[in-house]
């Protein structure tokens, strides 16, 4: 859709040019903006500031495991560990990663408005996510929990001790701040968009960040009262989750992965969407099948309302209710195949070139689809009733939620890095940094999958020897992993300060956020752009690539 | 238990379905992957940009193909969901001569009692070739009762029972793992299994277990249940022909009215709400009367009163529904 009216056609850029990040320098300049593109980059350095935090706690958890025997830390802290890791990296880095950070500095864009519906909610909601972040560290600093991230009653209503109602606070006040965020891009995807911009000009960034905003606006309310009831109960025992008051402990398991596996899909979703634009881009087609990507993105979120019971077939569910939930649960994995199956046509009799960007979205694919098709095992119910709550489950969503949401979201911020900063950062590392997470990522959660199998437990502070190699191994390559993880923070700070200076359009790609200069300035477009073509409309090329 | 390995050990008749289902979806899921990544790997290769302003050729997508990779693998995954569901109702429906163990867990400890009355902790020996079904609850919180030799697990959940069965097929000792994450000493809640052949088990029984022999009542629960009955006064309202509470001879195992006018199947979850909230679902034909025993009865009690009240089931006393069909008739 880059045939709009595109004026200044940015040559290399004065330096006096205003842009959104020269619109002010002071400190209350960022913290009361209500600039979509100056919140984005608030989030993303909150975002990763979590990441940090969640990925220290990792590496005591794994530190632990390297031996069998729980000697490093106690059992206690152990429990302590895992759990804030795990409050961190879903309620406070996977669920915000790609929304709130390139979502909410692309959409606008991409659509041809000037910001999103709602400029000052979306200010509050950051403030709303901050809030419930310091909720969740206090509760670490605050004697901890150790109830595990999926905070299951009656332990963590009645007989676990710690800071459990503060992380329920943080996990719940966050929830806000994405349903709030939700809401927001709803109703700037249906009202915001550019003249000619239809539904199905739409790139597929935004077809995924529609799906997933439905679901943030439909499931999050239900994950934010289950966990109320929690506290309640724990503050007042009034007897909804507990047997001994009259409770059902089960019920809170129903009502948390009615919203906890969407959730999954709030993660991948809009990865998913990176990846469509930049599989695109990098190999200059049109996306292969666009609506068919565009509707498995919304079935996904439809069907993936009603999957929640695979969670529980060995909960004392009904076998009946089990088989259902296995068969829906099959279901959910074609749309997730269909997606796969035309990135991988989108390549053909391409035009690919492997500029930083496209190696993670190798990577994505290879990682999404071992975490796809593993599924398949645990979606079986006869062998999930092996597997559940072993280190398979835990192998199958990190290949899922680390290996496919944080690729898609480190090769997002690699591709939207010059339009967001207006440097370009060094290529070389760049590439050296996906190989490593990628190969780093195999070696630390492959073994996973066959210790797993041979039956190890999740949430073992301490095992039976014979897992040790499995353990020993993904230690090691959490190594590798988080040297890959820490490199992009390096070079992309520098480049910063150092980085060449970007051109509007360095990959020579066709949405509406190439057609202005980079960095933006404050209002994205001078005059409203029309389009006139479709997305991906590679037909032609009129940029050429510079720097 | 022993050394490293790549496979579980197996030692039970579900061990191998679940194993050849896992090597099915295995094989399925290394084509498929197989192919997709060589499919990549060759468009990268094969397609890779040869000049700066290289424009390759447009394609919209192509329908039949979408109908071909949609449809394909759903009948591919239709199979596995088949697969799975037949295996896990199998392993859901014991088989009517299993041998029933109970099984408790509480923070962090695996009480069992076999049939006879026997108890053990965090050891559980049985026979080969015997089915054994196991009904289990906790004490506190959720626990899950795994054994990975014999590929089954069940979670222990406070308040209700649960089932889960298998039959041995090797002798040997295998790991017991609490699966369900359970606070402070999660990991520490493990135990074994030992498998003995059959002659074996009836000379551990009697021998006792010089480790556990200190676990008071070796006396079949059921025993222990009559006089529990006697001793917590059930008998004034459930005597013979009482008019305060319904006779329970013949209740369990069968369908009973309720005043709400649903009928409900008699099961052990059942009998232990009617104890523990009496209120909760009334008879038809009897008032709210009965108070409740919450905080009276342990798990092991209330598992005695239910076998006893299993066993009135079993030992031809005339139901209820026949029993009121004469006073009427
Ligand atoms: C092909 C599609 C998929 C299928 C068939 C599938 C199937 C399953 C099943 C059956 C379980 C339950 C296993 C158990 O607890 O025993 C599970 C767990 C899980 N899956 Fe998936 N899955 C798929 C894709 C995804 C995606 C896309 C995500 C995330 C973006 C995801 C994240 C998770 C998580 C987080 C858990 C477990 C969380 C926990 O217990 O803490 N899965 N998956
Ligand atoms: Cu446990």
């Amino acid at each position: 859709m880059a045939a709009v009216e595109v004026h200044d056609t940015p040559e290399l850029q004065e330096p006096e040019r205003r842009t959104y990040l020269n619109a002010g320098h002071t400190l209350s300049s960022w913290l009361l903006t209500v600039d979509h593109k100056r919140i984005g980059i608030m989030y993303l350095i909150a975002v990763t500031s979590f990441f940090l935090v969640g990925a220290l706690f990792a590496a005591l958890v794994r530190l632990e495991l390297t031996t069998p025997a729980g000697d490093l830390l106690s059992a206690d802290l152990y429990n302590k560990a895992f759990t804030m890791h795990g409050v961190v990296m879903v309620f406070f880095v996977l669920i915000p990663s790609v929304p709130a950070t390139l979502g909410n500095f692309l959409i606008p864009i991409m659509i041809g408005a000037r910001d999103v519906a709602f400029p000052r909610l979306n200010l509050f909601s950051w403030y709303l996510f901050m809030a419930g972040g310091l909720f969740a560290l206090s509760a670490a600093v605050t004697g901890g929990v150790d109830t595990g991230w999926t905070f299951y009653t009656p332990y963590s209503s009645t007989y676990a001790n710690g800071s459990v109602l503060l992380a329920g606070m943080g996990a719940f006040v966050a929830g806000f701040s994405s349903i709030l965020t939700g809401l927001n891009f709803i109703v700037t995807i249906h009202t915001m968009r550019a003249p000619g911009m239809h539904w199905f000009r739409l790139p597929l960034f935004i077809w995924a960040h529609y799906a997933t905003a439905l679901i943030q606006v439909l499931g999050t309310p239900v994950i934010a009262i289950t966990l109320l009831l929690m506290m309640l109960e724990r503050g007042l025992h009034i007897g909804i989750f507990d047997p001994t008051l009259g409770g059902d402990p089960v019920l809170f398991q129903h009502l948390f992965w009615f919203y906890s596996h969407p959730a999954v899909y709030i993660m991948i979703l809009p990865a998913m969407g990176v990846i469509s634009e930049m599989i695109a881009c990098f190999s200059r087609r049109r996306i292969f099948g666009y609506s068919f990507v565009a509707f498995s993105s919304l079935a996904i979120a439809i069907i993936g309302f009603f999957v929640w019971g695979h969670h529980l077939y060995v909960s004392s569910q009904s076998v009946y209710v089990g088989l259902v939930f296995s068969f829906i649960t099959f279901l959910v994995a074609i749309p997730s195949a269909i997606k796969t199956f035309n990135w991988a046509a989108t390549m053909y009799k391409g035009s690919i070139s492997y500029d930083s960007p496209m190696i993670f979205v190798l990577g994505f694919m290879g990682l999404f689809l071992i975490g796809g098709l593993t599924g398949l095992f645990l979606a079986a119910v006869g062998l999930d009733v092996h597997l559940h709550d072993t280190y398979f489950v835990v192998a199958h969503f990190h290949y899922i939620m680390v290996g496919g949401a944080i690729m898609g979201f480190l090769g997002g911020l690699h591709f939207w890095w010059p339009k967001m900063t207006g440097r370009m950062y060094p290529e070389l590392p760049a590439k050296i940094a996906a190989w490593l997470v990628f190969a780093g990522f195999n070696l630390t959660f492959f073994p996973q999958f066959l210790a797993g199998y041979i039956g190890m437990p999740r949430r073992y502070h301490e095992y039976p020897p014979e897992f040790q190699i499995f353990n020993v191994m993904s230690s090691g390559g959490a190594v590798v992993l988080g040297i890959g993880y820490l490199m992009p923070m390096i070079y992309l700070i520098w480049s910063i300060f150092y980085g060449k200076k970007a051109s509007a359009n360095p990959w020579t790609g066709k949405g509406l956020e190439w057609t202005i200069p980079s960095p933006p300035p404050t209002e994205n477009f001078e005059r409203t752009p029309i389009v006139m073509e479709e997305a991906y409309e590679y037909s032609h090329l009129e940029v050429k690539k510079v720097g | 238990m022993g050394k490293f390995s790549f496979w579980p050990e197996s030692a039970s008749s579900f061990a191998w379905e679940v194993d050849a289902l896992y090597i099915f979806i295995g094989l399925v899921c290394l084509v498929f992957g197989l192919g997709v990544f060589l499919t990549v790997v060759g468009f990268a290769i094969k397609y890779k940009r040869k000049s700066d302003d290289e424009i390759p050729e447009q394609i919209e997508g192509n329908l039949p193909l979408e109908i071909f990779w949609s449809v394909v693998p759903l009948g591919i995954v239709l199979a596995m969901f088949a697969w799975g569901a037949v295996l896990f109702f199998k392993m859901s429906t014991p088989p009517a001569e299993a041998l029933n163990f109970s099984v408790v867990g509480k923070q962090w400890m695996w009480k069992v009692q076999h049939p006879e009355g026997k108890r053990e902790i965090n050891e559980l020996h049985i026979p080969i070739g015997q089915p054994i079904k196991l009904t289990i609850t906790a004490e506190d919180v959720l626990h899950s009762f795994y054994i990975p030799a014999f590929r089954t697990k069940i979670d222990a959940v406070p308040g209700r029972y649960t089932t889960s069965w298998f039959e041995p097929t090797k002798a040997g000792e295998y790991h017991i793992f609490c699966a369900e994450y359970c606070g402070l000493d999660h990991s520490r809640m493990i135990g074994k299994v030992v498998v003995m052949e059959p002659t074996q088990y009836t000379q551990w029984l009697k021998n006792g277990n010089v480790a556990v022999a200190s676990v008071a009542g070796n006396e079949p629960p059921e025993a222990v249940g009559a006089r529990l009955f006697e001793e917590q006064r059930c008998v004034t309202c459930h005597q013979t022909n009482g008019t305060l509470g319904p006779m329970l001879a013949g209740v369990f195992g069968h369908e009973v009215k309720l005043q709400s006018g649903e009928t409900i199947m008699a099961d052990e979850t059942y009998v232990r709400e009617s104890i523990m909230n009496p209120t909760a679902k009334i008879v038809a034909g009897f008032q709210p009367l009965m108070p409740t025993y919450q905080g009276q009865l342990s798990e092991d009690q209330l598992i005695q009163l239910i076998a006893y009240i299993k066993s009135l089931s079993q030992t031809g006393i005339q139901t209820q529904a026949e029993h009121r069909a004469e006073n009427e008739g």
